[in-house]
């Protein structure tokens, strides 16, 4: 089949082009590192002040990784305020009661985990359920577990579009979209061969990507890795096939730029990385247009919630749909180039 | 002789402007026929309307008597556009061998071809150097092979001499007249006055129209001109 060409044409100019394979897979796994060492920070030793705790209480906590400091309960609030602590830990009526900070989510994940060792230590198993206020109020304690998936997802998406939109851009201001279009090929194989090439490079992008942030970068993972290939294949297909539908109303690989704030941007704000629940319902609805609103879903029921097939499979039929409808509308946009 | 090409009011326009303008043209099997005019005047255009790129916005073109655009009639055409529709990354061997899939050629059939073609513009000892450190004349040639791959009986090629040095261009010219004895037709635009001489007829055009058309012969015996130059200026002039 005269699809095959095109694939093998694609293969053989990603081994030439070295530069673009490294962005599609190299420049993913840097800045999710970057961002695993800026979100993740485990290691961060909060300041923690106690105020009147029971002698045994505050020996278990200052046993923890943690800078603990007594005071009185006015000064620990007015250092609070300032930033100065990450979190007051007080007592009434037998449970800790704790007022963190609640700006820096890693902070706050740190002294609730902190409570939690202190309180295994002291009853021997048994929770403590102390009572947890914020200064400023957020409960996002452990961002990079958090938007993780998110990010596979994203990174996938927003270099396979960019990668795949500007070589079917150059196919064009490069001629040899119009000298394909002086031989038998149809319009539907060379689409159909920009999705089968760029295919076998991205399942191989996906396990990369995936494996890294998993296996690595150690990202919070309950459910199966073999669905989170699936779900980043898929994404990466319709990436492709958006990126090639909109390379026809770019003249230059400057406007394929331009497209970024206006088509990738927008779906990160609805991707679930932001909290939409108090947005406007018909605001929100936005998001429904948007290929990765359902790869990230998909991608948190897997990983964060480890559930099965059943819960996401709506998000994996409406991934292939989006892949299926850009490239129908992909082969009517090079009827501009060829009626036929 | 058999009719490979014949053209009925062919006009087209992009958006409001017109283009091309009722031609009506007809081109024998085996001739080298020249669509000679200024930049500007639709050459362009027009090729793409025969190669079946472009469908006319009225009239009509048949190529060996089926109606263009055809994606069967293509197996049978050869094109060589204005720019050099190569992959820059790829190799000399690695960008025909695409392009000859692309025609549906077998795994042998494809090896023998290239090597054909590789010979015939002298591209050989190059053929495994990637595109992009060849030279504009290289990659003219080398898009003149693409375009032979498939061994078509109609080659249509869009300027194939632009930016060619006269040593090159006459060995093109020797390559097509070689390949017109071996009876393939052969269209050439241009916008080079002598290079028009060497064509067995020609269409003169100009702001969409066919002002004249004959051998070279009969067009400057027509009004007693010693070259081509003149009765461009002859037609051309009166046109305006």
């Amino acid at each position: 089949m005269r699809t095959w060409a095109i694939v093998r044409r694609i293969l053989m100019q990603f081994k030439r082009d070295k530069r673009s394979l490294a962005l599609m897979i190299v420049a993913p796994l840097f800045v999710l590192t970057l961002l695993w060492l800026v979100l993740d920070s485990e290691e961060l030793t909060p300041d923690i002040a106690l105020v009147d705790t029971p002698a045994p209480f505050a020996l278990a906590v200052e046993e923890q990784d943690a800078n603990v400091k007594e005071m009185t309960l006015e000064d620990a609030h007015d250092q609070l305020a300032e930033n100065e602590l990450d979190a007051l830990i007080s007592w009434e009526e037998q449970t800790p009661r704790v007022v963190l900070e609640g700006s820096d989510p890693s902070a706050n994940s740190a002294v609730l985990r902190i409570l939690r060792e202190a309180g295994a230590q002291l009853s021997e198993g048994k929770q403590l359920n102390p009572d947890v206020e914020f200064l400023h109020g957020s409960n996002d304690f452990n961002l990079f577990d958090n938007v993780g998936p998110v990010l596979v997802g994203f990174f996938v998406f927003f270099f396979v579009f960019i990668v795949g939109g500007v070589s079917f851009l150059r196919e064009r201001t490069q001629g040899t979209l119009e000298r394909l279009l002086s031989t038998p090929l149809k319009r539907g194989e060379i689409v159909t061969g920009y999705l089968i090439g760029f295919g076998i490079f991205t399942i191989v992008q996906s396990v990369i990507i995936a494996a890294y942030s998993i296996f690595a970068l150690d990202m919070f993972m309950s459910g199966s890795f073999f669905y989170v290939l699936l779900v980043t294949f898929l994404l990466a297909l319709a990436a492709l096939s958006l990126g090639t539908l909109l390379s026809s109303y770019a003249k230059n690989e400057f406007q394929m730029i331009q497209f970024i704030p206006l088509v990738i941007v927008p779906q990160v704000f609805f991707s679930g990385i932001f909290n939409l629940e108090t947005m406007e319902p018909w605001l929100r609805a936005i998001g429904k247009v948007m290929p990765l609103t359902y790869g990230a879903e998909a991608l948190r029921d897997i990983m964060i919630r480890g559930q099965g097939f059943e819960s996401f499979q709506l998000q994996i039929y409406v991934l292939g749909g989006f892949t299926v409808l850009f490239a129908l509308l992909n082969m009517f946009a090079l009827k501009r180039h060829r009626r036929l | 002789m058999n009719r490979m090409i014949a053209t009925s009011r062919v006009s087209h326009q992009f958006g409001t402007e017109h283009v091309l303008q009722d031609i009506d043209l007809t081109i024998d099997e085996g001739e080298i026929f020249g669509l000679l005019g200024p930049s500007g005047a639709g050459k362009t255009t027009l090729v793409k309307i025969i190669v079946g790129i472009l469908r006319p916005s009225s009239g009509t073109v048949d190529v060996q008597g089926i109606r263009m655009p055809s994606l069967q009639q293509m197996h049978h055409i050869g094109f060589m556009a204005q720019s050099d529709a190569l992959y820059n990354e790829l190799s000399a061997k690695e960008n025909l061998d695409f392009f000859a899939s692309v025609y549906g050629l077998k795994k042998g059939q494809r090896k023998d071809s290239i090597r054909s073609v590789l010979d015939v513009v002298n591209l050989t000892e190059h053929m495994n150097k990637p595109v992009e450190t060849f030279s504009g004349g290289m990659k003219r040639r080398l898009s003149l092979a693409a375009a032979l791959l498939h061994k078509p009986a109609l080659l249509i090629l869009d300027e194939p001499t632009v930016g060619i040095d006269p040593v090159l261009r006459e060995s093109i010219w020797k390559e097509l007249r070689r390949l017109q004895k071996a009876g393939t037709t052969i269209i050439v635009t241009t916008h080079v006055m002598d290079e028009a001489e060497k064509c067995d007829r020609l269409a003169l055009l100009r702001d969409g129209f066919v002002i004249a058309s004959g051998s070279p012969g009969e067009l400057k015996q027509g009004i007693n001109a010693g070259s081509m130059e003149q009765v461009f200026l002859y037609y051309g002039g009166e046109q305006s």
